[in-house]
């Protein structure tokens, strides 16, 4: 970790949707360049946590400060100073990839040179050249994968929130994608992760576990086997999510 | 600003490399028009006649004369008996049979009267009705013709004149009718799905956790969309106007006016079908059976509001082409000006303002 410096601060976020509370009283804080994870079974309350991260949607209460910026208050630079990516990749497909890079770093301000010189240098590290003038519908979907991540982090965000980011891709793939996240957490941006699979898990610096809304464990993996008694991150998942009731 | 640009170049890129979204722009306004104007029409030309003729004199003959003179029937059979009507008809082509009778000539000249029978093919009532009434209409010429050197004592002479489109030009009709049902197929339905298309892909999300705000992605959704479908009204206006010579009698800038405060009613409209709609398909199905129907069906665009049933009548009222149309014939056909369309227009005005808030409305909960 580079610095101790925090970028996400949330204390006490609650989140209610009339009688229906999906998040519970959650503090955490996240530092710089760390590689969070962030777990749950569905329905857990996961989604609307990023929402509200993302400044997509208000919290009930709670103080909430991400990137440096107040989620209430400052929202336009919280947007400005995050990246993310969902399950399902948000490439246009009748764009080109050049097109699609042109479009993503025009929306968050960069200048046409800027786009220019970074997307070459984007287009040589993923190897993806040759393919700067076709469609994103002829690529295949690891290559869309890495794609999406990279476009994600194109404006330089301090903290890029990936939800589900390899949901649909095989395992050599999705090694390959933990790759450029690590590239990424070195180069100082934050990730925020959410994911189904227990040994990506293990690959994060921290992991949060959300059951019925609330956190129920937030520690290192390695912490949180030892807490557990168990052998893998799949057991700790496991031993927490059986006490949910409101499992979708 | 630059920005916005860049979101517009995205917008045209899928609009003019999705075929579908091409053929709809610039194919379906054309084919209208021509089907309407050419192929769909309710004026009477040529209508196939048959005569049963058992007086064969020369009243009989300059009759029928002075009807295939006319341009609207020819004769195509001469029949010996009432029996073979039947048959005629059946076979289909013939619409029309016109009966002397016995003596025709000398019955007209002794008695002053003489009679003629009109038998049609009714399966299409309209159209028989028409044909009917426009034998009638020669025949009473005729009965004028005859009589003018004599003094009839009382009678009375019906001068017809048909104000606004004296020639009965059915394509007069249809182009007002053709605007609305494309400006709504463009602005409307095709803004929907663009919007629905960016929900259902997951891009939506991504362009609203950038600093685009919400307002920012739906001007430029929507921009594209106005853009096209002024310049698709402009090529409907140009095509009736030149094709078919449609008249403009009113003021160019107020239709243009009136056309662009209806483009910005269908735009709203679209907008407000995909926030309740999650996926294009949804949003297809909205535009085609909550929009299109109506507005081919119930706007007066082809069949009268008047002769509908009074429940129908009310639900028109609410259907937003029905009032653009009433517009835009008044400008085109009677050349008023707005003193004579204030209450259309403010119609259009309200509901307008009534989609948008809707939407914002919708949008909001989302937010929440």
């Amino acid at each position: 970790m580079n610095s101790k410096q925090k970028v996400i601060r949330v204390k006490n976020m609650y989140k209610k949707f009339g009688e229906f509370t999906a998040n519970d009283d959650l503090s955490f804080e996240i530092e710089a360049g760390e590689i969070f994870g962030f777990l749950g079974a569905n329905g857990a309350g996961k989604t609307t946590a990023i929402k509200i991260l993302c400044g997509l949607s208000y919290p009930t209460s709670g103080e909430i400060n991400v990137a440096g910026f107040d989620v209430y208050t400052e929202r336009e630079s919280v947007k400005r100073n995050i990246g993310y990516m969902s399950q399902k990749f948000s490439l246009y497909e009748d764009l080109t990839v050049f097109e699609n890079i042109r479009f993503y770093g025009g929306i968050y301000g960069l200048s046409k040179s800027e786009i220019n010189f970074k997307a070459n240098d984007l287009l040589k590290k993923l190897d993806l050249e040759h393919a700067r003038d076709k469609r994103i519908s002829a690529l295949p979907l690891g290559w869309k994968q890495k794609l999406a991540f990279s476009v994600a982090i194109f404006h330089d965000p301090k903290i890029v929130f990936l939800d589900e980011p390899t949901g649909g891709v095989d395992p050599v793939t999705r090694r390959q994608f933990w790759d450029l996240i690590y590239d990424a957490a070195r180069a100082g941006i934050t990730v925020f992760v959410t994911t189904h699979y227990m040994d990506e898990a293990e690959y994060c610096d921290r992991v949060s576990i959300m059951v019925d809304g609330k956190i129920e464990a937030l520690n290192t993996p390695e912490k949180l086997k030892e807490q557990f008694h168990a052998d893998d991150m799949d057991q700790v998942f496991l031993s927490l999510a059986r006490k949910a009731t409101n499992v979708e | 600003m630059n920005r916005f640009i860049g979101f517009l170049r995205k917008e045209f890129y899928h609009i003019f490399r999705d075929k579908r979204s091409m053929l709809i722009l610039f194919g379906m306004p054309i084919v209208q028009i021509m089907l309407f104007g050419y192929v769909i029409s309710t004026d009477l030309k040529d209508i196939k006649m048959a005569v049963l003729d058992h007086s064969k004199d020369e009243y009989s003959a300059e009759i029928i004369n002075k009807i295939t003179s006319s341009g609207y029937f020819s004769l195509t059979d001469n029949l010996k008996s009432v029996k073979e009507a039947d048959a005629v008809f059946k076979k289909g082509d013939v619409k029309l049979i016109l009966v002397f009778e016995p003596d025709f000539g000398a019955k007209l000249i002794k008695n002053t009267r003489a009679n003629i029978q009109i038998l049609t093919d009714a399966t299409d009532p309209n159209m028989a009705n028409l044909e009917v009434n426009y034998l009638q209409g020669i025949l009473q010429n005729y009965n004028v013709e005859i009589n003018s050197d004599k003094k009839a004592p009382f009678s009375i002479q019906p001068k017809t004149r048909m104000y606004f489109n004296s020639n009965l030009e059915s394509v007069f009709m249809f182009i007002p009718g053709i605007m609305a049902t494309i400006l709504m197929l463009v602005s409307a339905m095709m803004t929907s799905i663009s919007i629905a298309r960016e929900k259902e892909l997951g891009t939506m999300e991504v362009l609203l956790v950038s600093p685009l705000n919400p307002l920012q992605i739906i001007l430029g959704k929507v921009t594209p969309y106005l853009a096209l479908s002024f310049i698709n009204a402009l090529v409907i206006i140009g095509m009736g106007y030149f094709i078919f010579g449609v008249p403009i009698l009113g003021s160019f800038t107020l239709l243009m006016t009136e056309t662009i405060l209806f483009i910005f009613l269908a735009l709203s409209i679209g907008i407000f079908i995909s926030t309740i709609s999650k996926n294009q398909q949804v949003a297809m199905m909205l535009s085609m059976f909550g929009l299109m129907l109506p507005t081919i069906i119930l706007s007066g665009f082809i069949f009268p509001i008047r002769n509908m049933p009074l429940p129908l009548q009310i639900i028109s009222d609410l259907i937003p082409p029905k009032w653009f149309i009433v517009i835009l014939k008044n400008i085109m056909l009677k050349g008023v000006g707005i003193e004579y369309v204030w209450k259309e227009t403010l119609i259009l005005i309200a509901m307008t303002m009534g989609f948008i808030g809707l939407s914002l409305k919708k949008f909001k909960i989302r937010l929440e």
